[in-house]
């Protein structure tokens, strides 16, 4: 073979080669127009909570949270308003002394269950003040906490709104709730919501509009807790009580 | 370990009134951070003294200048040491400087307390020493030669022009210091005042209550070293000097308090949501650290003993004494500061309808005693430099008036 042939079959593969990666890379992108991202969030219903505390109870032993009454990913509030706007909040706590069942009062003008977990913020202040970014966006919107990153400055604990973090006391790292990312990425309901017996809780891709939690916010006013912090929740309540914070 | 935590945290539940959430009861920052904005701040105001000399070109205050720069070097090498202990994972802390989160203040602090000590700090005290280290290192016999020789970094030029380059160096370090010193404890202000889930830290004073408030204890500090550290040395204090720094502390106890005035007047002004549990917070739990030590003892009196020096023409011990007790209270008032700000801002629940409490531990990490250990440590080290690095001079050595 001269130099000319050898020159000419190397140079006619170009077009090839340049054509073959066209191809393959629209292609790519095609498949990647196909691959959805799902953005999560959780609908909760206040008038439908019955204050079970089921959720509670299943979330404590799906993410093994630490025993005890101030370590909680999520939890319940129950909400007394009497008249002279008279607030009373208490945790729910199934057969503890201090929460006892309400009694009709004359006083009382309404009384309902507020569940609360993280709202992961669409704009996380934990996420922002992080030192080491431990704490981080998911492509899906969910906030995490990588625990081998941690440091453990709690600073993300002073900068939540919301009370939704706690330092683990083993792990010396802080902790919340994953919204249950290890179950909702094989398909499966977060614990919390698949454990609740009225449908308070529903969740869902806020990309789909075949899923519950998008139904909700069609058929439902919404509301988020702290809207004036600019967190943007992706928890949403529907009626939602001016007295919860 | 974990039940012994939680049964540790029950009598705090006990005494906790209205409603926090759940995972509020404990207090995250504790003591340890307590005394981190403390320590960085007696830093920067004992660095602002010192430039007042050189900057300013402030004459009286020259006995202070060495002295101020070495009490700002002894506390900023334990201002660290809180925050380490203080984590949960001290063995990751590095991860801040080597994979930092650009939109965390925390993780800026690497950057801010490196430039601090290497480039104002560490720089400074090297030319302002550098020709007596010298001088020294060539008269002295053993180890101290050696150390000095060091300390020199083996420099030998101790010609007129060497010495105009050292004096020139120092000025441009202190132009850079001076916003540096700024930056230090502004930077630690932001820390608290950027966190807008909390009604009790963020301010857009908060950077400026802070700074001010750093001066003021680093003034403070200085004044009672100074009235410590001569009389023990048998020399006599430079009363014109003390005079000058002990106006200036005057008046930067002035600008505090009327910066945290008005913050105060702005929060009951604007009556914003958090103003009932914040109210029930400052005439409750806070009311004898925040009234009674922040404000009257370590603000009001110290103003109205300075006040009468300013007006009455007293005697030099009666002044002494007078400076000397003004500075203590003034220490005592800017460590409750920092206790009120970094406490006070944890015992309110962010529902704003419930307070908790904190309870101190004694012989924990984070306890009583190791704070009490790393309030000593500066007093250590600077104990160590004074005789390494007298500030003024060696016996029949070269003078160190520059």
């Amino acid at each position: 073979m001269d130099r000319r042939s050898l020159l000419k079959k190397l140079f006619s593969f170009i077009p090839l080669a340049v054509a073959g990666e066209l191809f393959s890379s629209s292609g790519g992108r095609k498949q990647e127009g196909l691959k959805r991202i799902s953005r999560y969030g959780m609908g909760i219903q206040v008038n439908k909570c019955i204050g079970c505390v089921r959720c509670v109870e299943a979330c404590k032993i799906e993410n093994k949270v630490p025993k005890g009454r101030h370590f909680f990913r999520t939890w319940v509030e129950r909400y007394i308003i009497r008249r002279e706007n008279k607030v009373t909040v208490q945790l729910v706590e199934r057969g503890k002394k201090d929460y006892t069942v309400l009694t009709p009062e004359k006083d009382i003008l309404r009384s309902f269950f507020v569940p609360k977990l993280c709202n992961h913020c669409t704009n996380p202040p934990c996420a922002q003040v992080c030192p080491v970014g431990a704490t981080f966006l998911t492509e899906e919107g969910v906030v995490l906490v990588d625990g081998d990153r941690c440091i453990g400055c709690g600073y993300c604990i002073q900068a939540c709104p919301y009370g939704a973090r706690y330092m683990h006391p083993d792990k010396k790292v802080a902790d919340k709730c994953t919204f249950c990312y290890h179950r909702v990425k094989n398909k499966k309901l977060p614990v919390c919501v698949l454990v609740c017996p009225t449908q308070a809780r529903v969740f869902g891709d806020m990309n789909s509009l075949a899923s519950p939690l998008v139904r909700v916010k069609r058929m439902k006013n919404i509301h988020v807790l702290k809207p004036y912090l600019n967190t943007e929740p992706k928890v949403f309540y529907t009626d939602l009580d001016g007295e919860v914070r | 370990m974990n039940v012994a935590f939680i049964a540790q945290l029950l009598p705090v539940l006990q005494q906790t009134t209205g409603y926090i959430y759940p995972n509020e009861l404990e207090v995250h920052w504790a003591l340890l951070i307590v005394l981190y904005p403390y320590l960085t701040g007696v830093v920067a105001g004992a660095f602002i003294l010192a430039s007042l000399v050189k900057v300013f070109n402030i004459k009286e205050v020259q006995p202070t200048y060495r002295l101020s720069l070495l009490t700002a070097l002894s506390f900023l090498l334990v201002a660290p040491l809180p925050l380490l202990l203080h984590l949960g994972h001290p063995g990751r802390s590095y991860e801040i400087f080597l994979t930092p989160n650009p939109s965390s203040a925390m993780a800026m602090f690497g950057f801010v307390y490196a430039w601090y000590l290497m480039v104002v700090l560490l720089l400074e005290i090297w030319f302002v020493y550098r020709r007596d280290l010298v001088m020294w290192a060539g008269r002295e016999k053993g180890p101290m030669k050696w150390i000095h020789k060091i300390m020199s970094l083996f420099s030998k030029d101790i010609s007129d022009r060497a010495f105009k380059f050292d004096m020139k160096a120092i000025k441009v370090i202190t132009i850079i210091g001076i916003p540096s010193a700024f930056l230090l404890h502004g930077y630690v202000g932001f820390i608290f005042g950027s966190i807008k889930a909390n009604p009790w830290w963020s301010s857009v004073l908060m950077p400026i209550v802070f700074l001010f408030s750093a001066i003021v204890s680093g003034i403070a500090m200085v004044i009672l070293i100074y009235m410590i550290i001569t009389p023990l040395r048998g020399k006599p204090i430079d009363m014109s000097c003390l005079d000058r720094v002990a106006s200036y502390l005057f008046y930067a106890v002035i600008v505090d308090f009327s910066l945290e005035a008005l913050d105060f007047i702005h929060r009951l002004y604007e009556s914003e949501e958090s103003i009932k549990i914040l109210s029930e917070l400052v005439t409750g739990k806070l009311f004898s650290s925040l009234v009674v030590i922040q404000v009257f003892l370590g603000m009001l009196i110290p103003l109205g003993i300075m006040s009468i020096i300013k007006m009455f023409t007293l005697d030099k011990e009666l002044r002494k004494l007078l400076y000397f007790v003004s500075a203590i209270l003034i220490q005592v008032g800017i460590f409750t500061t920092r206790w009120n700000v970094v406490i006070g801002g944890q015992m309110f629940s962010k529902s704003m309808r419930g307070l908790t409490t904190y309870k101190m531990e004694f012989w924990g990490l984070e306890g009583l005693l190791t704070t009490i250990g790393l309030l000593i440590l500066p007093f250590v080290i600077l104990f160590v430099l004074l005789k390494i690095l007298p500030p003024w001079g060696i016996k029949n050595g070269e003078s160190v008036n520059q």
